[in-house]
């Protein structure tokens, strides 16, 4: 079988500590690179540790393994988030992840699947995986294939009428070998998601569109796991997890601050962001 | 809709595309109908096509592939943009997705989802649109898509096809079942003559030189073709030794075949039921001012939206019948 090269990992401390690297690697990258997505990548750490290193079918040297599962970040500009994973699970050598945003390399600025193997597929304008990931999920299904299809979506960009298109569609097919998350983090480019352009109810809002909706604390790694788990187990509809969360999560003066969406972190705010972390 | 009006559309006996068929024992066919018989066919032969719609597959025709392979047959409802993105998800399991809507909508309306899922991502997916043009008829501007063309042709990745007739169409659409890679297929609603030559086999990037004029050469795509034909059989009567090019595929363009014509003659006419901005009009502008310099005229439609009334008044109404194509050859050539 070509499986994990890692092997699935259910050890929440394992887990957190992996989530504690992925962040670090995340500041490097930033900070070398000089601009892109703080807050959204530092918010998001957790879910996707969770998913890539307890849930996932990968094999990083085999990234189009037919039987592998998807995993897609809508919210493109995270790439740092999935860059870092990638690099930890082993896509490609680990100083690569030095070029991020530099000329011909790889990491694009946001994710692009023709540049990586192993990003399932191009992202950066918002509003687009789900509907791509119910498209591999429907795919999956023709073909009997049991992989699993998992989606990150920001909760500015349920904002863009073409998720709830896509909620209808995975609804309406009965999408069940999806799970999507929303990074709930509370904050867009300009402001706070609810003052810009309010979403709320969330929860009722998926529910009402057909889905199976569990809220959780996107930080603790015991809640991320069992709604994983739970998710599994939901028949003849799509899931999605409200995970609930403060962006730049991890390093203080990063935490919830809107000016931080877009901006790297200084040679000196990467310097006390490390010790945050290490020590945290 | 107003479906029955297509009896009496471009392929009436007086309409400028129904009286030059080549194969007159052949009744006209929309490319439309063509499309929606061969995906059937396809499907028989092919388990991995699958076909998505955005609520018009009574228009578009692939009702008869979503009632023969049900389960292979994904109707999006009316959104466009989801069906692009699920096309493109498809596509990346190893099906090959054909997505069908209107051109107007399918490339107006999720063109940045064809910009990022299919044609960044270099997917498999193909996109036929049909109601391509003024053509469309009665239901007019909002429908009548002109600028499509433009649209496809400037993503990078991206094939660009018109066909000229049903055969063309049926030969197309087995083609990039095969092709990897996005494509644009742009279809007619109205009814038109088969023009092609029985043995035509249709490949991606190579124009059909019917005849090489040595006075004039008329570049044409889509309905278009077979106005040409007839435009090309008048000006020889007057004298003026006219040849006709299909350039079915848009882009890339026949570059090679275009020089060639433009090496023989003084004067090349583009001919297309689309904006002259951007589409085969531009292309060969763009091409031969690059390659070749040669005096160039476009007929098409001159930056305006279309309207409502039947194809063959619309064609007479916005310059696109034979007799216009006269004259825009006589009005350059007695100018020059
Ligand atoms: C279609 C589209 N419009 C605008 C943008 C610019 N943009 C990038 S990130 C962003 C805000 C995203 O907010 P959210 O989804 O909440 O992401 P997060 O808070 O997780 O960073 C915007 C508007 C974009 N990338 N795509
Ligand atoms: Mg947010």
């Amino acid at each position: 079988m070509n499986a994990a090269t890692k092997g699935k990992i259910t050890d929440v401390k394992e887990l957190e500590n992996i989530a504690k690297k992925i962040r670090l690697h995340i500041l490097h990258m930033l900070t070398r690179a000089g601009s892109g997505h703080t807050g959204g990548s530092l918010s998001a750490v957790d879910a996707a540790v969770a998913i890539y290193f307890s849930k996932m079918n990968f094999n990083p040297e085999d990234p189009s393994w037919k039987d592998r599962d998807r995993f897609i970040l809508s919210k493109g500009h995270a790439a740092p988030l999935l860059y870092a994973i990638m690099a930890e699970a082993g896509y490609f050598p680990f100083e690569t992840i030095g070029t991020l945003r530099k000329i011909e390399s790889p990491l694009q600025g946001h994710p692009c699947c023709k540049s990586l193997p192993g990003v399932e597929v191009s992202t950066g304008s918002l509003g687009q995986g789900l509907s791509v990931a119910n498209g591999m999920a429907l795919g999956l299904r023709l073909d009997n294939n049991p992989a699993k299809v998992y989606c990150i979506m920001g909760d500015g960009e349920i904002q863009e009428g073409q998720i709830w298109e896509a909620a209808m569609t995975a609804a309406h097919y009965k999408i069940d070998n999806l799970c999507a998350v929303v990074d709930n983090n509370g904050l867009q480019i300009d402001g706070p998601v609810q003052k810009i352009m309010g979403i709320a109810p969330i929860h009722d809002k998926w529910a009402a569109f057909g889905w199976h909706v569990i809220d959780i604390d996107g930080h603790n790694m015991e809640e991320i796991l069992r709604a994983l788990d739970e998710a599994e187990g939901v028949k003849g509809k799509p899931t999605v997890l409200i995970a609930n969360t403060t962006k730049g999560k991890g390093v203080s003066f990063f935490e919830g601050k809107v000016e931080y969406h877009g901006v790297a972190p200084s040679a000196e705010e990467y310097e006390r962001a490390v010790k945050e972390i290490n020590n945290g | 809709m107003g479906e029955k009006s297509q009896q009496s559309a471009v392929s009436s006996q007086q309409s400028n595309v129904g009286a030059y068929g080549n194969t007159p024992d052949k009744k006209p066919k929309a490319t439309r109908d063509e499309y929606g018989d061969t995906l059937l066919e396809l499907g028989k032969k092919r388990q991995d096509i699958v076909v998505l719609d955005a609520d018009l597959s009574c228009s578009t025709k692939t009702n008869k592939f979503a009632t023969a392979f049900p389960e292979r047959f994904f109707n999006m409802g009316i959104a466009e943009q989801d069906m692009i993105g699920t096309a493109a998800g498809l596509s990346l399991t190893g099906k090959v997705p054909f997505a069908s809507t209107f051109a107007v909508f399918e490339t107006g309306r999720a063109w940045d989802q064809i910009r990022l899922t299919v044609c960044y991502s270099n997917t498999n997916v193909k996109l036929v649109a049909t109601h391509g043009g003024i053509t469309v008829g009665e239901d007019g501007a909002s429908h009548q898509a002109l600028e499509d063309v433009a649209l496809m042709r400037a993503l990078p990745n991206m094939t660009v096809i018109v066909p000229a007739d049903a055969a063309e169409t049926a030969s197309v659409i087995n083609t990039i079942a095969d092709y990897k890679g996005p494509v644009y297929v742009r279809l007619g609603r109205a009814k038109v003559p088969y023009i092609m030559p029985d043995d035509y086999k249709f490949r991606i990037g190579k124009a059909f030189v019917f005849h090489i004029g040595r006075d004039v050469n008329i570049v044409a795509s889509g309905i278009m073709v077979a106005i040409a034909k007839k435009a090309a059989e008048m000006l020889s009567k007057d004298g003026l030794d006219t040849g006709v090019i299909n350039m079915s595929t848009i882009k890339p363009l026949d570059g090679e075949a275009l020089l060639k014509v433009a090496k023989s003659s003084k004067l090349i006419v583009t001919a297309e039921e689309h904006s002259v901005i951007g589409g085969l009009g531009g292309a060969v502008c763009e091409f031969l001012s690059e390659n070749h310099p040669v005096p160039v005229k476009r007929v098409g439609i001159h930056d305006s939206f279309g309207c409502s009334g039947n194809p063959d008044e619309l064609i007479k109404f916005h310059g696109l019948t034979a007799e216009d194509i006269v004259k825009t050859v006589k009005n350059a050539i007695n100018h020059s």
